[in-house]
């Protein structure tokens, strides 16, 4: 390994798909592992969530706490915070989104579960366009509204080709899918060798043991270097201080993931840190209506993304960029 | 100490003491920069709502000219190399000019970036202690840290011969001649940098290109000697000094020799875009044609490249060389292309189309404009300031001692 790709996730994790599909089929063929589910494979990490801190902000609490500009001027580095200094920065952030909200946030730091390797795979045959993974992803992740962020982008591309340049992502209609279409939907790749982070100047973003790039939102200095290291178009800018109203608040909020951004700095898709460390699934798994979502730990040879990547014939975007995504796709 | 403290008082006095032209020069600029501040401050307040930059062209004006200014910084370079390595005795009176135009360049340079920043007051993740710069693996943080070298460098090369000067001591070689050499190298090293900065990024086909940092430091080598020429003449039509022809002949054989080459190069980039015509070619096929019926780069290109050719006409002819008149036409025709061939020729479409194929266009938004030229307005309100000070110490109209 190159020695400026110092900041790579730990090296089993660095497999190319075909090496993982291989890996998974060897585990099929001693099959002695008792079947586990997506939910108990999480057993083990319980610990873990029984670790993550929790801020709750009471509404008389607004005020001092609130506006404190120094508080975060001399925040430290998510890496570098201790667990009290964590504590105060959730209860500060809680404070805020509750009086600008009138809602009770809770802030949550999940920590990654020890042996989990998240991925995401997805069914071509199955996706019709319809989108409701984008809206669902909006509403779990306190997205602004106006101007909008949406983490996912769906691509229409005309049958015959995959040549992603001459996709639309602007498509429109009455229904989907529209005759002789194929959707595509793009969202972070989670690389296993992520250009993003390579780029980031101050260490904002970097992967996470679990395989899920974060970034800590009080660190990110809004250079953008990274939205133009991204061959996925995976990160979102602020472009002004994120419109949200109260009522559409998800008041269950992840410090690396979901809670309300500040204005300019850079945000992305988490695979729903703050759900799926917790066993559940991610937001746009759960609102797509067509199944064509499949998402879990890798290391779990029982889980259901074990199985596709085990069985099907799956590919990832831009595989020549070595970028080594963990978001494979397939056509069931 | 007091001593110093004189030195220091004596030379804003003669930084704030000046003609009428001084004066109405250094007010225009200050109103200026005053009119991009205000530009600046909405930015801060509303966020950067108030460009067009957007997700898919996410940088723009600021780092447009932050590149070209890195180049013009790295310039100087062609005064020091003459100065030290060939003993031009002529180029030496010039030299410090040189120096502090790559120090004021740099300050521009560093307060383009700061511009660019969603949060600037976020500058201290980067300082040693409290930051974690992310040195070796971001090339922005290789950036930071040579920008801010050289940005020493051409502070303490300057400020210690003139501090010399004013003494009436001669300068003790060690103390400033290796910084000489290793400035030599560094200025390279600026803009390689910063070329860099692009070409290692695989997802942006139009910036993954070997011959970016070549291209970077040859057209850096003709605006440079451009600019210097137009400086140079403004000293010696109003600002008293006599910078002798042999300067300006060594200038003009630069760019007669750089600006060729950096056509060259950027005819060769675009002979393996266009000809093999994949998909990567997209980029330099908006940039000259535009694709899908947009096209908003394609005048400011062909302009571009109108001005460099016929810039580099007037350098290549012996006959249209002599005349200074038709040169200096020629310097602003060269500096303007090399501006455009960066900026919108460069920056900009390497973010058009999308890694997704998205058609997002970008000119910049009037707030964008006026901190820019807020930006241009203070490095050149900086540079005259130093550069009067420095004529007045060259001249012994600053003295320790009068002579």
């Amino acid at each position: 390994m190159a020695f400026w790709n110092r900041q790579n996730g730990p090296s089993s994790d660095n497999l190319r798909a075909a090496a993982r599909a291989k890996k998974l089929a060897e585990q099929k063929l001693d099959e002695v592992a008792p079947r586990r589910s997506f939910l108990k494979g999480l057993v083990g990490g319980g610990a873990a969530v029984a670790a993550t801190t929790t801020a709750l902000a009471s509404r008389d609490d607004s005020g001092k706490e609130a506006s404190g500009f120094w508080d975060e001027f001399f925040q430290k580095h998510y890496k570098e915070m201790s667990p009290e200094e964590k504590q105060r920065v959730f209860e500060r952030i809680a404070a805020q989104a509750n009086e600008r909200f009138g809602v009770q946030v809770q802030v949550h730091d999940p920590e990654p579960i020890p042996g989990v390797s998240f991925a995401f795979a997805l069914d071509l045959n199955k996706c019709n366009g319809n989108r409701m993974c984008v809206t669902a992803c909006m509403r779990e992740n306190n997205q602004s509204q106006d101007p909008p962020i949406q983490y996912i982008k769906v691509l229409e591309l005309d049958r015959g080709t995959f040549k992603l340049e001459e996709g639309n992502m602007y498509y429109e209609g009455e229904e989907v899918p529209r005759k002789d279409k194929v959707y595509l939907p793009v969202q972070c790749n989670q690389c296993d060798n992520p250009p993003c982070v390579k780029a980031c100047p101050v260490e904002a973003t970097w992967k996470e043991k679990d395989g899920i790039v974060v970034i800590d939102y009080d660190w990110c200095i809004g250079c953008r270097y990274c939205m133009a290291a991204c061959p996925y178009e995976a990160r979102h800018f602020n472009f002004t201080k994120p419109k949200l109203e109260g009522r559409d608040l998800n008041p269950q909020q992840g410090y690396l993931s979901n809670r309300v951004r500040p204005s300019g700095v850079v945000e992305k898709c988490h695979f729903c840190l703050h759900r799926t460390r917790r066993g559940h699934y991610p937001a746009c798994l759960e609102a797509c209506p067509t199944g064509a979502r499949k998402f879990g730990d890798l290391n779990d040879p029982d889980s259901e993304i074990s199985a596709v990547l085990r069985d099907k014939r799956v590919f990832v975007l831009k595989e020549e960029l070595n970028t080594v995504p963990r978001f494979f796709y397939y056509f069931g | 100490m007091s001593g110093y403290l004189r030195y220091w008082g004596r030379m804003i006095g003669c930084a704030v003491r000046g003609s009428a032209l001084y004066y109405s020069w250094m007010a225009g600029l200050l109103l200026v920069v005053l009119v991009g501040g205000l530009a600046y401050a909405q930015q801060l307040k509303e966020g950067f709502i108030v460009t067009n930059l957007s997700d898919q062209v996410s940088w723009g004006a600021y780092i447009a000219n932050f590149t070209f200014l890195v180049g013009v910084a790295a310039a100087a370079v062609l005064l020091v190399v003459p100065t030290y390595l060939g003993k031009r005795e002529d180029i030496k009176e010039v030299v410090i000019l040189g120096e502090l135009m790559a120090f004021s360049a740099i300050v521009m340079c560093l307060m383009f970036v700061t511009a660019d920043l969603g949060h600037p007051e976020r500058f201290i993740h980067m300082m040693p202690g409290f930051g974690r710069l992310n040195f070796p693996s971001s090339i922005l943080a290789w950036d930071v840290i040579v920008l801010s070298g050289y940005l020493l460098l051409n502070l303490h090369i300057p400020g210690y011969l003139l501090y010399k000067e004013y003494k009436g001591e001669a300068p003790t070689k060690l103390y400033y001649r290796p910084f000489v050499y290793i400035s030599m190298a560094w200025a390279v090293s600026i803009h390689t940098v910063t070329a860099f900065l692009y070409t290692g990024l695989g997802s942006r086909p139009y910036w993954n290109s070997a011959i970016l940092a070549p291209r970077f430091l040859v057209s850096a080598f003709a605006s440079g000697p451009a600019i210097l020429i137009l400086v140079f003449y403004a000293f010696n039509r109003w600002g008293g000094m006599k910078i002798k022809d042999s300067v300006f002949e060594t200038l003009k054989r630069i760019i007669s020799i750089t600006l060729p080459i950096n056509m060259f190069l950027f005819g060769c980039e675009l002979f393996k875009e266009l000809y093999t015509d994949t998909t990567h070619a997209a980029s330099a096929e908006y940039l000259f044609f535009g694709i899908h019926g947009h096209g908003m780069v394609v005048p400011y290109m062909w302009a571009s490249v109108l001005f460099t050719t016929t810039a580099m006409l007037v350098f290549v002819v012996p006959k249209w060389r002599a005349k200074s008149g038709l040169v200096r036409w020629a310097s602003v025709l060269c500096i303007v292309g090399i501006w455009i061939e960066k900026g919108m020729g460069l920056v900009i479409p390497g973010f058009i189309p999308s890694p997704l194929g998205d058609l997002v266009e970008y000119t910049p938004s009037t707030v964008e404009i006026l901190v820019s030229l807020g930006i241009w307005a203070f490095g050149t309100f900086l540079f005259s300031a130093l550069a009067k000070v420095a004529v007045a110490i060259q001249k012994g109209e600053i003295r320790a001692q009068p002579a």
